[in-house]
């Protein structure tokens, strides 16, 4: 018997008629589904309708208490109101162009490491952009040179301040969770052995111990006198809690290359590290795209928990501003929606990267 | 050329100038299994031997000892005059003259049959990449696969990978070429092709050691075939005298099972 002969015949009529044919066959074909069809319809005819009434039709977006207080729907006018105070915290209000600049910036960089998967051109220039870039940010948010003022780092804050604390996160847990993947199978024991207590001692203990030990205990085993950042001491710890995770990810990749991929590379005569890096990494890593991007989302999520250390991120400032007035903290709802639209966006785009890499990288060479 | 500088141990003498390889003695063990019992065996230069036996009976061990992917616990191997043991610079000398064709390619997926030809050259002989590609599409046309050079392994036929497979061995321009079973995965209208190659390559002199059933291409360009059983090297002989007039049990049974049909 041919193909052919199995398959059902093309649709053909107007469109009407074909979206009967197609919902009688997909959303009404036997009780139980007709059941669900039309019991998913009223569901969302019970939930859409009120949210967008609140979040559209009766909101407001006037930037005053008053104007909230005669809307009967969402007051949007609270983050319109804040919106600096939430965007940067309490980095100096007549400075504030400058963690803007700066974090357009990183924007930047980041769009342009990334795009280099797209135009091979471009990949020479990520390095020199991420050493050229981030001085230029750090001067913006220090400043104390080139005629800006100094502002101390403990008043940096808000989304720029998300933006560094996960970037700087991913830039350094990469090649540190690498390393520690590489030397949990390594033949020598000791390095072995130092990897796999790092590695399981890190993943046993909640971020927030980190980041408590980073601030608290931390500067207890320094010498009087020697202090280390708030700031870069959450810093540490974040890379730290990372690369823990990401080495098991990395590891997972590494035992999924055959074994001949290993024996090939050594029967070549090439050396551990040639191996490695021209043969085994670019195909482990590929393998492990989907939970690594999944560790970075997550990651740039714990990253609010620095607020416990007394450092205002993104989620932090949202809190902060709610504070500000007594008179706006019954608009919290309005205050998290934005932000969890915020951090949606950033982590959405990251999945949808990963799945666009995944994608570019298989072209060509499948069967 | 490195040569050896640690003692040779025992009254072993020391490898003859026209031996490329040299095995004294060797034993190997997986836990209580052994694996390679007391193997000796010399290989001239430019000569071809084909390695046969049942499945489990240690051949594609011991040729994998000649370039280190297999340790072994005792006894001496030479290959090139170097003493292969633990010294890392020792295995990558003798490396650098040893290719190996596995049976399953291995050849590298994420790299187009160029890359994968040139890589080592490029890294471990420090040659120009300009010089590299030329090489590659020299070893390329000599195992007619050219046309295929920018394509991926994926893309290519089983036989296609095993002839590129072969052609990045050559670009290394190795002294000693082992094959590993090299036609076991193919499927049967690919084996041909393969095994035209590597005649082609015994026949200009490349010295080689192949482990493989394929009988037929034994008696065509062997020079001597050795019959492997429970690690051990139960019989050594030319061709003719090895197909004709086998000496042992084991090795009459053998070729009775594999050439009935």
């Amino acid at each position: 018997m041919s193909e052919n002969a199995k398959l059902p015949p093309l649709p053909t009529g107007t469109f009407a008629e074909r979206a009967i044919i197609w919902s009688k066959k997909n959303l009404f074909d036997g009780w139980f589904n007709t059941i669900l069809t039309l019991g998913s319809i009223a569901f969302l005819f019970w939930l859409i309708p009120p949210i967008v009434e609140w979040a559209i039709v009766n909101a407001t977006l006037s930037p005053t208490i008053e104007g909230c207080a005669e809307a009967s729907g969402a007051c949007w006018g609270f983050v319109n109101a804040n919106l600096r105070l939430i965007l940067f915290g309490t980095y100096p209000f007549d400075e504030q162009w400058r963690p803007l600049l700066a974090m357009i910036l990183l924007m930047g960089i980041i769009c342009g490491s990334l795009g280099g998967v797209k135009y091979p051109g471009m990949r020479k220039a990520i390095i020199p952009m991420w050493v050229i870039g981030v001085p230029i940010i750090a001067i913006l948010m220090w400043g104390g040179v080139f005629g800006l003022t100094y502002v101390q780092n403990s008043y940096w804050g808000g989304l720029p301040l998300t933006l560094i604390l996960s970037s700087i996160g991913v830039i350094f847990a990469f090649p540190f969770g690498l390393l520690l993947a590489l030397g949990r199978q390594s033949h020598m024991p000791a390095i072995k052995t130092v990897s796999v207590v790092y590695i399981e001692v890190i993943r046993g203990v909640p971020l927030i111990t980190v980041l408590f030990m980073a601030s608290v205990m931390f500067p207890l085993f320094l010498p009087d006198g020697v202090t280390i950042d708030k700031l870069l001491r959450a810093q540490i710890g974040i890379i730290l809690f990372t690369a823990a995770y990401l080495a098991e990810v990395f590891r997972g990749g590494l035992q999924a290359v055959p074994r001949g991929q290993f024996e090939a590379g050594d029967s070549l005569a090439l050396s551990y590290w040639q191996s490695m890096r021209l043969i085994i990494l670019p195909q482990a890593l590929r393998l492990v795209i989907p939970p690594t991007v999944n560790s970075f989302i997550s990651m740039f999520k714990d990253t609010t928990l620095v607020v416990i250390i007394g450092l205002f991120d993104f989620l932090g400032t949202v809190k902060l501003a709610l504070r500000s007035d007594p008179a706006w903290t019954k608009y919290y709802v309005e205050g998290y929606a934005f932000a969890a639209a915020i951090f949606f966006l950033i982590c959405f785009s990251m999945a949808k990267y990963s799945a666009y890499l995944e994608k570019e990288l298989r072209k060509g060479e499948q069967r | 050329m490195t040569v050896a500088t640690e003692p040779t141990t025992g009254a072993v003498p020391p490898p003859s100038k026209e031996d490329v390889i040299t095995v004294n003695k060797m034993n190997k063990w997986y836990g209580n299994f052994h694996v390679l019992q007391d193997i000796d065996l010399s290989v001239r230069k430019g000569e071809r031997i084909v390695i046969c036996g049942p499945s489990g009976s240690g051949k594609s061990t011991l040729i994998r000892t000649l370039n280190r992917l297999e340790t072994y616990q005792s006894g001496e191997v030479f290959v090139d005059g170097i003493l292969l043991g633990d010294d890392v610079k020792n295995i990558e000398a003798v490396r650098r003259e040893v290719c190996m064709v596995f049976q399953h390619f291995n050849l590298f997926p994420h790299m187009t049959v160029l890359e994968n030809l040139t890589l080592a050259p490029i890294w471990v002989r420090k040659m120009p990449k300009k010089q590299a590609n030329e090489l590659a599409m020299h070893y390329l046309e000599r195992v007619r696969i050219a046309e295929q050079a920018h394509k991926y392994p994926g893309q290519l036929s089983g036989g296609q990978q095993q002839r590129v497979a072969i052609a990045r061995s050559l670009c290394m321009q190795p002294k000693i070429m082992l094959f590993d079973e090299p036609t076991s995965a193919l499927d049967p209208e690919m084996v041909k092709e393969v095994l035209d190659v590597m005649v082609e390559l015994a026949k200009e002199g490349m010295t080689m050691l192949c482990v493989t059933h394929e009988m037929g291409f034994a008696k065509e360009v062997a020079d001597r075939v050795i019959f492997m059983d429970a690690g051990q090297i139960v019989e050594m002989a030319g061709p003719q005298e090895f197909f004709d007039n086998p000496k042992s049990d084991r090795t009459k049974l053998f070729l009775s099972q594999i050439l009935s049909h």
